[in-house]
């Protein structure tokens, strides 16, 4: 293998790498549930794609062609949005609490729709 | 905006691409058979599918969607750098807030990748589409429905939901003419 192929794999490996491990450092710092929801959603995306094309870069120049990579980020560009978005709603349907200065709280539940007709008993 | 196909043995053109080339994606190859069998496959899935989904619009703007995919791509690379900036930096100067959107669009497939978007996009993650539609009664006229977003650093709320409306629902009411 040629040498810069190599630089640019481990080019592309250490900046998914330092992005995941950012999200992963924002998910312990963060002060409360809504705000480390940030860091995963967001800095492993990047971080995964970078990994992906290190990934398609090594196997396509060391023989043959690989483009299963391309796959893994359709389906991660896809399911990483929803699993934020069902996470966070667990979160506010049991009301976990968010920190003080958080602005726009009472934004939350104007459903009072629900409250209001209760699902009949089957 | 059309919700009922235009071809009946072809409901949906555009997933059926998709369908194919994930086929071709997962076998490496553009072998006949692999062809072949992808090209089946594309056409009698969404046939066998179609009467579980409830019809949504389709797109209509196929060059505009495009753009709007590199729009996304973009943006998803600046959000990750913003977002690593801000995980990184005194916790003391963010401001989280909760931001409620005024949505324009109707149907469920628009406001689910409206919603998707937001929360790939910077700083900002979707939370709620509310009223839900399963609270309506049955007959009742759809009411102004809101999308509720978590925002890690919130610095202008009327250009953050401006920005939205403008970058990301006008190009989808494009998209699917509605």
């Amino acid at each position: 293998m040629q040498h810069w192929i190599e630089w640019a794999v481990a080019f592309f490996l250490l900046l998914g790498g330092s992005f995941v491990l950012i999200g992963s450092i924002g998910l312990t710092r963060m002060p409360d549930f809504f705000m480390r929801l940030h860091g995963p959603t967001k800095a492993t995306t990047l971080g995964m794609g970078g990994i992906l094309l290190g990934s398609i870069f090594y196997f396509s120049l060391s023989g043959g062609v690989s483009v299963h990579e391309l796959l893994i980020t359709i389906f991660l560009l896809i399911t990483a949005p929803i699993s934020a978005h069902m996470l966070i709603k667990t979160a506010l349907h049991h009301k976990l609490k968010s920190i003080d200065k958080t602005l726009g709280r009472d934004n939350i539940a104007a459903d009072k729709r629900k409250q209001a007709r209760p699902e009949p008993l089957p | 905006m059309r919700l009922t196909p235009k071809f009946r043995w072809l409901p949906t053109p555009y997933r059926s691409i998709l369908l194919f080339v994930v086929w071709l994606l997962l076998n490496q190859s553009v072998e006949a058979v692999h062809l072949f069998f992808g090209a089946l496959l594309a056409v009698v899935i969404p046939l066998l599918t179609l009467r579980f989904r409830d019809p949504q619009p389709l797109i209509e703007r196929p060059v505009l969607a495009l753009r709007y995919i590199l729009r996304v791509f973009g943006d998803i690379i600046t959000a990750n750098a913003q977002v690593a900036v801000l995980i990184l930096g005194p916790k003391r100067r963010l401001n989280p807030a909760f931001v409620r959107v005024p949505l324009d669009l109707n149907h469920e497939l628009p406001i689910t990748i409206l919603a998707s978007t937001v929360s790939m996009t910077p700083g900002t993650v979707s939370a709620e589409v509310y009223p839900a539609l399963e609270s309506l009664a049955e007959g009742e006229p759809m009411p102004q429905r809101w999308l509720l977003i978590h925002v890690l650093n919130l610095t202008d709320e009327a250009e953050l939901i401006n920005s939205i409306k403008q970058r990301y629902e006008a190009p989808l009411k494009e998209i699917f003419q509605c």
